[in-house]
């Protein structure tokens, strides 16, 4: 099959969207720019225009306001966050209003809105150009959240995301924008709410989130070779969440690692630990194990930045301190 | 950009010693020199933390740092490094925070977008644009509850008036007279957005009027102007007057970040960048110092050579400080 990049299949699921369905257009800042969001709107200004294409001022709040008001009125407007730093500004919209609009309204008017939020971190950028926010609006009612770690992904969940009738959360990294993989030239979907088994495996499960589903593979290949047979899940939509496929990978394996590259406190690994233990307690052969950020903020220095950032090597590790 | 090519006058050195003169000349020079090593230092990779260089710009921190106080406030944004230098921060602590060391004035934990000098009354640096300004309205609001006569100044760029928090900001000084000068430094641009794709009226200090606010524009690359503009806010704010907008008209001679000039990727036109260059703040100031004898040329390579070893010794000791240890990352969330 055609290969692509996880940011050449971001940009082929925006145009063919915007092609197939006139409803659709891209807001945010950069996404006229050659670089202020990877290559991902590409070719998008010249194709649809600047009616369809919106670069905009820095005005994070108003803006996403502005995204979940023309979605109110039969837009699907799919409002780009260069970082997810950024959208705290927006905070306000995403939680108080897209998402809770529907069910506050008794089901009598929906949001059918696609909220982009790239995470962008490593190269000394510190705590404001560091993070990764999947936990705060997991926690929302209302908002459903996906992360692609593969191309073929980025594409499919992008393309179901913005045929969605709610808002979505549709988070990249672009730590993946490099990653090459096969993408069908149709368009195609990915469902939100199903995760995928990456690797099979009996002796360990280990669950992960987005790039960390990069490194889990890497991990597991390694451990492969210790005569460790790892399962890897990528969790792939973290609302809502695919209980199903992890409790028949923990019934099997009876042991989980949960790799999520975002703090470890209130956050999706501790989620999905409590899933586990409250449902299928009896399962467990071990502790149930985190890989995660420290509870700190993003450090500068190159130096700590090395052992902020959680890597195949501490999968590795968080494994066999349960095998 | 007519007035931003005026001739500096002998009418603009009225009430400054000569030895005043001379520092601004010196910290402006100080600040360019800076920001040309730096440059050099992140295109040999001994830089790594992502830095907006100030080359360009530089009268504006300059003439307004050199009218404040030490105990004022001062806050910066992601373009941080001439704000904190015109402050008086340290350039070795300074240094030392870009190279990643734990001797840097955020302990290697911030970088170049979050450099802070308490000390000389620069409370921090943040990245998030606008982020700063109600902070600045906030030590404001502080000076007056203290009655300690403490002015705050808030440094922004004209990106960061698209935000409502600027709005915010504004109305709630204005209306509690609060002693704080709100600093717009229009260097025209927003990373790859020009300022007339951004807003259709583009005059910043008009936006002062809403809010019975003092607003002036003035020429940001004439240092002296921006000095007696600052001195004359920074009056009224400590008497109770409350805060005043300046918008400094000025521009960034390199590409949003880092040190390339960013002519060739059809942001900016080559002319446009060479009518900024051609008006140098620091050669306006230089030319004219030299004209009227304020400044000597015995004098000028004395700065010079003092900025260079100011420098070269800030290089050396960043360079010979030791990285953070690792245990370093989970220290200081809390004071405990
Ligand atoms: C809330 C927020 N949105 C977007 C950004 C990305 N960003 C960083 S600097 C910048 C430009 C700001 O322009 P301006 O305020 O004029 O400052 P300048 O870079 O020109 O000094 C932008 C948009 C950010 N840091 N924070
Ligand atoms: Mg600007």
């Amino acid at each position: 099959m055609r290969k692509l990049s996880y940011a050449q299949a971001i940009n082929e699921g925006l145009k063919q969207m915007m092609r197939e369905d006139k409803s659709v257009f891209l807001i945010g800042q950069g996404v006229t720019s050659p670089w202020y969001v990877g290559t991902t709107t590409v070719g998008l200004l010249d194709e649809f225009g600047d009616e369809r294409v919106i670069d905009t001022p820095v005005s994070e709040n108003g803006i996403t306001g502005a995204a979940v008001g023309a979605a109110l009125a039969g837009m699907r407007p799919i409002v780009t966050h260069p970082r997810m730093d950024f959208m705290y500004y927006a905070m306000d919209q995403i939680a108080n209003h897209a998402a809770n609009w529907y069910y506050m309204f008794g089901g009598k008017i929906n949001v059918p809105l696609t909220i982009r939020g790239i995470i962008n971190r490593g190269g000394e950028q510190a705590a404001q150009h560091s993070q990764a926010l999947q936990a705060i609006f997991t926690h929302i009612p209302g908002l459903k959240v996906v992360m692609p770690s593969t191309p073929y992904d980025a594409k499919g969940l992008l393309i179901s995301s913005v045929q969605d009738d709610n808002p979505v959360l549709y988070i990249d990294d672009r730590w993946l924008y490099e990653l090459k993989g096969d993408v069908p030239e149709e368009i195609y979907t990915v469902p939100i709410g199903r995760g995928v088994v990456r690797e099979a495996g009996k002796d360990v499960t280990i669950l992960a989130t987005s790039y960390m589903a990069y490194e889990a593979t890497k991990a597991a290949a390694r451990l492969k070779k210790e005569g460790i047979d790892a399962e890897v899940i990528d969790i792939r939509s973290l609302k809502p969440l695919d209980e199903a496929l992890i409790f028949e990978s923990v019934r099997k394996t009876g042991k989980l690692v949960i790799a999520d590259a975002a703090w470890k406190t209130c956050g999706m690994a501790a989620e999905v630990s409590a899933l586990v233990s409250e449902n299928i307690f009896e399962c467990l052969k071990a502790p149930i194990k985190r890989v995660c950020l420290p509870d700190t903020p993003a450090p500068a220095s190159s130096v700590l930045e090395e052992v902020y950032f959680p890597k195949d090597k501490d999968i590795i590790l968080a494994v066999k301190s349960i095998i | 950009m007519k007035q931003c090519s005026n001739p500096i006058t002998m009418e603009l050195v009225k009430g400054i010693p000569t030895t005043v003169l001379w520092k601004i000349y010196m910290t402006m020079l100080k600040i360019r020199m800076v920001e040309e090593k730096i440059a050099d230092l992140i295109t040999r990779k001994e830089i790594i933390c992502p830095c907006h260089l100030y080359i360009g710009q530089e009268a504006v921190a300059t003439g307004v740092c050199t009218a404040l106080e030490n105990n004022d406030y001062v806050f910066s944004t992601h373009r941080s490094h001439g704000h904190y230098i015109a402050k008086g921060g340290s350039i070795k602590l300074m240094m030392a925070e870009l190279y990643g060391r734990v001797t840097g004035c955020s302990r290697g934990r911030g970088g170049s977008m979050h450099i802070t000098s308490p000390l000389v009354g620069l409370p921090g640096s943040s990245a998030i644009v606008a982020g700063t300004i109600p902070l600045a309205v906030g030590t404001a609001l502080a000076f007056s509850i203290k009655k300690n006569g403490g002015v705050s100044v808030a440094f922004f760029g004209d990106g960061a008036t698209d935000e409502g928090v600027f709005y915010e900001s504004l109305n709630f000084a204005a209306l509690k007279k609060l002693p704080i000068i709100f600093i717009c430094e229009n260097n025209l641009y927003s990373t790859h957005m020009h300022i007339s794709a951004r807003q259709l009226n583009g005059n910043i200090y008009k936006k002062a009027q809403i809010f019975k606010m003092p607003g002036i524009q003035i020429d940001g690359n004439n240092v002296l102007e921006v000095f007696q503009a600052a001195s004359e806010a920074i009056e009224d704010a400590r008497n109770g007057k409350g805060p005043t907008l300046l918008e400094c008209m000025t521009y960034r001679w390199r590409g949003h970040v880092g040190p390339n000039w960013d002519i060739d990727k059809g942001l900016r036109s080559k002319e446009e960048v060479e009518w900024w260059v051609d008006n140098c703040p620091l050669k306006r100031l230089e030319e004219f110092l030299l004209k009227e004898n304020i400044l000597s040329e015995s004098k000028k390579k004395q700065i010079s050579k003092q900025v260079n070893e100011e420098i070269e010794e800030a290089i050396e000791f960043a360079k010979e400080s030791p990285f953070p240890d690792k245990s370093e990352v989970l220290n200081d969330v809390f004071k405990s």
